[in-house]
């Protein structure tokens, strides 16, 4: 069985600016990676570009989801064949409620693969169970999708939209990000409840005080559009020590730690 | 080009009011017969408007005065009973229908309503004993502008039938009113002059629902209109009377739709404006607003939706005349195609309005490259202890909720129709009566549905629910 993400030398560009330039990356089931680099590096074009967005031209490489051209799909094919993203900035839609999207998101999925749509029985006990394991307040579910909610509550609401869905494979952009200590631990034990031998998850992020709660099996280090190191988690706290500084030349991963 | 024009066309409604005025509904009630010329003279004396009137700048009226229109005859226009079925909502009360202006007994009924409070036909009541010195003697005629629009003194000249509406003192109407105007266009094209006259007393409350439609009327674009329809309300609402007024206007595209509802409010009276604009070929809405009495507020809410050639103007004025008086006009314009909207939205404070509290918003959505909204807001300050606010804005759908929706699994298409229906869906949240909510719901989905070009069978159930905090789906 081959691999559920493959990234063969990936080049993307946004108006003529090449921001990923040869990105390879393997994923298998059951595994947990973190992709880390310093701002700029196209930590989240990597994760967008995945999830479809259409604002990057892709100029070289390829990508296999589910031994499948992922780069030919649309956004919401993608999420047919078990993709999600956490989006870094969970975007805001007024008169929409966040109940009926979240069912409507669920329900477009099964319709996609040929399953029948939920019905409330089984859509509100399962939301009830996960919005409990995120403590998130009832309320937030009769409000507009991410409308005024605060820079907590959204996160919580992509990891909640991430536990009804039950992606194969998730995609967090920074969702660490202006979470407070007790939120990030009730996102890490959100996703750490989502872990699963069938399961894979990309854990994007600057700094590496989520991996104390998400422990992923492997580190990447993105510097500059390319993948300058990977390792396993203790190169995370490497990274806490020394900082992106040393890894501003691009470095084999076969050459090891030397710099 | 009205002007030159003009001169023929006058000549035109000349001979057709010599033959209407002296066989009309209450023609031998002398103040009537004095409106009636007064306006016709007013008319002769401006014509129609052209594009150099402020007032018109953004649309021209050319394509109505260069029609010969005619009156339509007495008992003109076929309407079945089973053809109305498709257009009546479930809540309504008194249902009455006009088939091209005139009042189809046969196909209303007025069901029970509380002592003393008249719900019927305009031409009927101006035949009745009571028209010499009522409440229809003391207030029709009495707001609508005439001085300021032609068409409005058109309007009066040609006003016949129409719905006239009494609420005595402290009457409550529970179930909402629903006029239907229906247009049946005949071979030649034709016109009508709908009027209203709706008058709340002291502490009275009323819904009312004016809906205009046609029974076909669709011409293809350019082939010009098969009818023109001016109608005019006049809706005086007494001291702390709640009145709620909903105008949908859903005609076909061979369709010239002008209206105009004059609000007069006492003190302490609280109205509700709402207008449904989802279809003709040239629509212009007015809405004027007098807050006479202290204490009064006002709520102008409207949603406006135009594809194709479509044409669709809102003209708002809202007069602070007392202190202490709130208002709130949002309108909502969603325009697709090579469709034009325009928003002129003015508010005047006089003199003596201190403590007012006024505001505007206007926003538009441009769903095509050819689409054009022209959107004008003016403040009129006379008083210097006041809040008023006004600002507009112009858009296209959220390419970033786009994404965020597709990224979930949500088609695009499903997605674009969500997010439409989520900014019509604030105007239609500021519907209190909930029947009445839920008619003009059904529409805008469908209005909506048009504009994505959705197929019929896709319209799925469960997109009634997607407004948030809707108390009507609990």
């Amino acid at each position: 069985m081959g691999a559920l993400l493959e990234i063969e030398n990936l080049h993307a560009s946004v108006d003529g600016h090449e921001i990923l330039k040869g990105v390879t990356l393997r994923v298998n089931a059951g595994e947990v990676h973190s992709v880390m680099g310093p701002n700029g590096s196209g930590k989240s074009t990597l994760a967008q570009v995945l999830a479809r967005r259409d604002t990057y031209a892709i100029t070289a490489g390829a990508v296999r989801f589910r031994g499948k051209d992922l780069l030919a799909m649309k956004p919401e094919e993608a999420a047919w064949e078990g993709l999600f993203l956490a989006f870094q900035y969970p975007v805001e839609i007024p008169g929409v409620s966040n109940v009926s999207f979240v069912r409507a998101s669920m329900n477009a999925i099964r319709k996609a693969c040929g399953q029948p749509e939920a019905t409330s029985l089984e859509f509100v006990p399962r939301l009830r169970e996960k919005m409990e394991l995120l403590g998130m307040e009832t309320g937030l579910m009769e409000r507009s999708v991410n409308d005024g909610f605060s820079g907590g509550e959204k996160k919580r609401n992509e990891i909640l939209q991430m536990a009804v869905l039950e992606p194969t494979l998730a995609i967090l952009d920074e969702t660490d990000s202006g979470l407070d200590i007790d939120a990030m631990k009730t996102v890490a034990k959100g996703v750490n409840a989502m872990r699963s031998p069938e399961r894979a998850i990309i854990v994007v992020t600057h700094y590496q005080r989520l991996l104390n709660y998400i422990v992923p099996d492997f580190v990447h280090v993105l510097v500059d559009g390319r993948i300058a190191r990977s390792g396993g988690p203790e190169l995370a706290l490497e990274l806490e020590e020394s900082g992106y500084g040393a890894m501003e030349e691009p470095v084999p991963p076969a050459a090891g730690a030397a710099s | 080009m009205g002007v030159s024009t003009a001169a023929s066309a006058i000549d035109i409604y000349r001979e057709l009011f010599a033959e209407f005025e002296p066989r009309a509904a209450g023609c031998r009630l002398p103040w009537l017969r004095q409106l009636r010329h007064g306006a016709f003279a007013r008319f002769q004396e401006q014509g129609f408007p052209t594009t150099h009137d402020e007032d018109w700048r953004f649309t021209s009226v050319a394509a109505v005065a260069n029609t010969t229109f005619r009156l339509p005859l007495a008992g003109e226009g076929d309407l079945s009973a089973a053809q109305l079925r498709q257009w009546q909502w479930e809540g309504a009360g008194a249902r009455l229908v006009f088939v091209n202006g005139r009042y189809a007994a046969e196909l209303s009924s007025t069901g029970p309503l509380p002592a003393g409070v008249v719900v019927g036909s305009l031409a009927e009541a101006l035949e009745a004993p009571e028209a010499a010195t009522g409440a229809l003697a003391q207030h029709l005629g009495r707001w609508a502008d005439e001085r300021r629009d032609s068409f409005c003194a058109l309007n009066t000249a040609f006003a016949e039938d129409g719905v006239f509406v009494y609420v005595p003192r402290g009457k409550v109407v529970e179930a909402p009113v629903s006029l239907l105007f229906v247009i049946v266009p005949g071979s030649q094209p034709a016109m009508s002059h709908p009027r209203n006259l709706i008058v709340v007393e002291e502490q009275g409350q009323l819904a009312i629902v004016e809906e205009y439609l046609s029974l076909g009327g669709d011409t293809g674009a350019g082939v010009g209109l098969c009818a023109f329809s001016n109608a005019v309300t006049e809706l005086a609402a007494g001291a702390q009377s709640v009145v709620s007024h909903c105008r949908i206007e859903r005609s076909q595209p061979g369709i010239c739709n002008l209206s105009t509802l004059r609000l007069e409010q006492a003190r302490g009276a609280s109205v509700a404006s709402h207008a449904l604009l989802l279809g003709g070929a040239l629509v212009r809405n007015n809405v004027h607003a007098v807050l006479a009495g202290e204490g009064g507020d006002c709520l102008i809410n409207g949603l406006f939706l135009g594809r194709g050639v479509e044409h669709v103007d809102n003209f708002m004025l809202v007069e602070h005349a007392s202190p202490h008086c709130a208002s709130r006009q949002f309108y909502n314009g969603l325009l697709d195609d090579c469709a034009r909207g325009v928003y002129h939205g003015r508010i005047v404070v006089h003199k003596d309005a201190q403590k007012t509290d006024a505001k505007q918003t206007n926003r538009n959505l441009l769903l095509s490259d050819d689409a054009q909204i022209d959107t004008k807001p003016q403040l009129e300050i006379h008083a210097d202890d006041v809040k008023c606010t006004h600002g507009a804005t112009i858009g296209q759908l959220d390419e970033e909720a786009l994404f965020y929706m597709r990224s979930r699994g949500i088609a695009e298409a499903a997605a674009r129709r969500l997010l439409l229906l989520a900014f019509a869906g604030e105007s239609l949240g500021r519907i209190r009566e909930a029947p009445v909510r839920e008619h003009a719901s059904r529409l805008v989905r469908q209005a909506v549905l048009r504009i994505t070009g959705g197929a019929k069978g896709e319209e799925a159930g469960h997109e009634n629910e997607f407004a948030p905090g809707d108390p009507a789906q609990t």
